[in-house]
């Protein structure tokens, strides 16, 4: 309607909440860094940075001797192993919770607002999922390893649980971001809501999902390092032992075990989002 | 499926609490199998009413029977069955762009079968012959088997429509099938779809902007202006006063259609085009 258009202000009406946004954040943040005791020219201090140099510096050469790669390659096996198995088992914890979680499913919520108590079982999911990875994995583990025992599977119990909650989470996440137009029309027209997710939500979020399946996975290999110092068992252990043992050599080739791992799940997660994009 | 809307109102959903309801006061009545065109200028309510028709809004008053029922007093189970006899086709297509033409077209169908079914069509599609009969109605046929995402506007808008096709609604609604065809193709769009609906015999509200599609396709024309109704006459009632009466102000919609009908057919419903010049 252009009737009427010389009448209204031509101010953006947006702009005095932006500005009082902004501000509020820098006033929040500065108690932050005070409260952090943020002070990075600490490390520039000579005091400080000599004994780490002199740790860095026994990383050269990585060891890399026939017995040691032998060792490494069994343990970076099971962290393998240890990271896939947590992370299945977070996926089916995760899958699920998200699934009832996400509003753009609901059936009372197609035409206004949801029912109380579909409403109040969403909630409830959410703050399971919360509840699941509100605890570090690594106190998880700590519980673990007293129930089973030492060794990989209080690690594997440990990353089920924490991942189970943070993929839930973020599955939920990105299915309720995605544009939900399709999976509307299709629960509109009388699908279940397992078949709108499977016709219309799943296809549109294919590929984030499975990028960020593939970075937890990568996740989870880092956090079995982790894990290993506390008994758990893979390369976090024997990082563990090197670095009691002072052997920086060691250290070298196992951090060097990780990037290759870390460098092979950007791969995984680039072809896949090809192939599904 | 009998439809009686007995003094009907309702809001827009994404409008706000106080506003004033984009459709008010529509009574109207329509037996199984009739086939009805609503025309009107932007913004006068014609899509509020079909998602009412869909049971996707709920009404804000009066009252709205389907087969004799108020579908509101269905529990949300008994709604949602009610759901799968209707079929809201809306006028932004809604295919997920990565999925494939062949799964999209037989989503249409998913309100009819289980999900065990369902799940097994996406790994091999088990109605083919059935998709590929309906695509043939919007001359697709060929691509059945490309993905979504590698249409043009117009082919993603009659893969929707031929969703429309397969499902088994007795209540076909279509917002604006037309809006991304050419004049060819509007024409083969349209008689194919008023041939199924009437081969089935289901009834068929479909709003439309081309007046003169309306005319020469419909039997009943309903014109709504300003969420109100203007008339609602057999379409050989329809006279250029009535058109213009409905159209006043916005005069330049009704010019701005091209004339498809002349393009496609040589006898086209010339008084239309004549009175708007």
């Amino acid at each position: 309607m252009p009737l009427n258009a010389g009448t209204r202000t031509t101010h953006d009406p947006a702009w005095a909440g932006r500005v009082f946004w902004a501000l509020a954040g820098l006033a929040v943040l500065w108690p932050a860094l005070v409260l952090a005791e943020f002070k990075p020219w600490v490390l520039l201090e000579p005091g400080a940075l000599k004994p780490a140099l002199h740790f860095v510096g026994d990383f050269f050469p990585p060891r890399a001797d026939a017995e040691f790669l032998a060792l490494l390659a069994r343990e970076t096996w099971r962290t393998v192993a240890m990271a896939t198995a947590g992370l299945t088992l977070a996926l089916l914890l995760a899958v699920p919770l998200a699934l009832l979680s996400v509003r753009v499913l609901s059936l009372s919520a197609l035409a206004g607002t949801m029912a109380p108590v579909p409403l109040a079982l969403r909630q409830l999911v959410r703050w399971v999922l919360t509840l699941l990875r509100s605890v570090p994995e690594l106190v998880w583990a700590l519980v673990f390893v007293r129930v089973v025992g030492l060794g990989p599977t209080s690690g594997v119990l440990a990353i089920a649980l924490t991942y189970g909650g943070m993929l839930g989470k973020v599955y939920a996440d990105i299915l309720e971001s995605s544009d939900t137009h399709a999976t509307s029309s299709l629960l509109r027209n009388g699908s279940g809501r397992l078949q709108a997710f499977f016709y219309a939500l799943m296809p549109q979020t294919a590929a984030e999902l499975t990028s960020y399946t593939v970075y937890r996975w990568e996740c989870a290999i880092r956090s079995s390092a982790v894990l290993g110092f506390v008994g758990a068992g893979g390369l976090g252990q024997l990082m563990d032992s090197s670095m009691k043992m002072f052997n920086g050599s060691e250290v070298a080739s196992i951090l060097l075990v990780f990037m290759a791992l870390v460098w092979l799940a950007d791969r995984m997660s680039s072809a896949l989002r090809k192939a599904l994009g | 499926m009998k439809i009686q809307l007995q003094g009907l109102s309702g809001c827009h959903p994404a409008a706000k609490p106080g506003a004033s309801p984009a459709l008010h006061g529509v009574s109207l009545q329509l037996d199984a199998g009739e086939q009805l065109a609503i025309i009107g200028p932007s913004g006068a309510g014609k899509t509020t009413l079909l998602h009412l028709l869909a049971c996707a809004l709920k009404p804000s008053a009066g009252q709205m029977l389907l087969g004799g029922h108020d579908p509101w007093r269905l529990s949300r189970s008994a709604l949602q069955k009610q759901r799968s006899a209707l079929f809201l086709a809306p006028q932004v297509p809604p295919l997920p762009p990565r999925q494939r033409v062949v799964t999209a077209v037989l989503a249409g169908r998913l309100p009819h079968e289980g999900l065990w079914t369902s799940l097994r069509s996406l790994f091999y599609p088990v109605d083919i012959p059935l998709a590929e009969q309906a695509l043939a109605g919007f001359d697709l046929a060929d691509k059945l088997f490309e993905r979504v995402d590698r249409l043009s506007g117009g082919e993603r808008q009659r893969v929707g429509l031929a969703r429309a096709l397969v499902s088994q609604a007795s209540l076909l609604l279509v917002d604006e099938p037309l809006s991304a065809l050419d004049p060819t193709r509007s024409v083969y769009a349209i008689q194919t779809l008023t041939q199924a609906a009437r081969a089935r015999g289901a009834t068929l509200v479909a709003t439309l902007h081309h007046v003169e599609m309306a005319l020469a396709h419909f039997p009943r024309i309903v014109g709504l202006r300003d969420g109100a109704l203007a008339f609602d006459l057999p379409a050989s009632d329809v006279t250029p006063a009535h058109l213009q009466a409905l159209y006043a102000q916005q005069l330049h919609e009704l010019q701005d259609v091209p004339a498809p009908a002349d393009d496609a057919s040589p006898p086209a419903p010339a008084p239309v085009v004549m009175l708007c010049r």
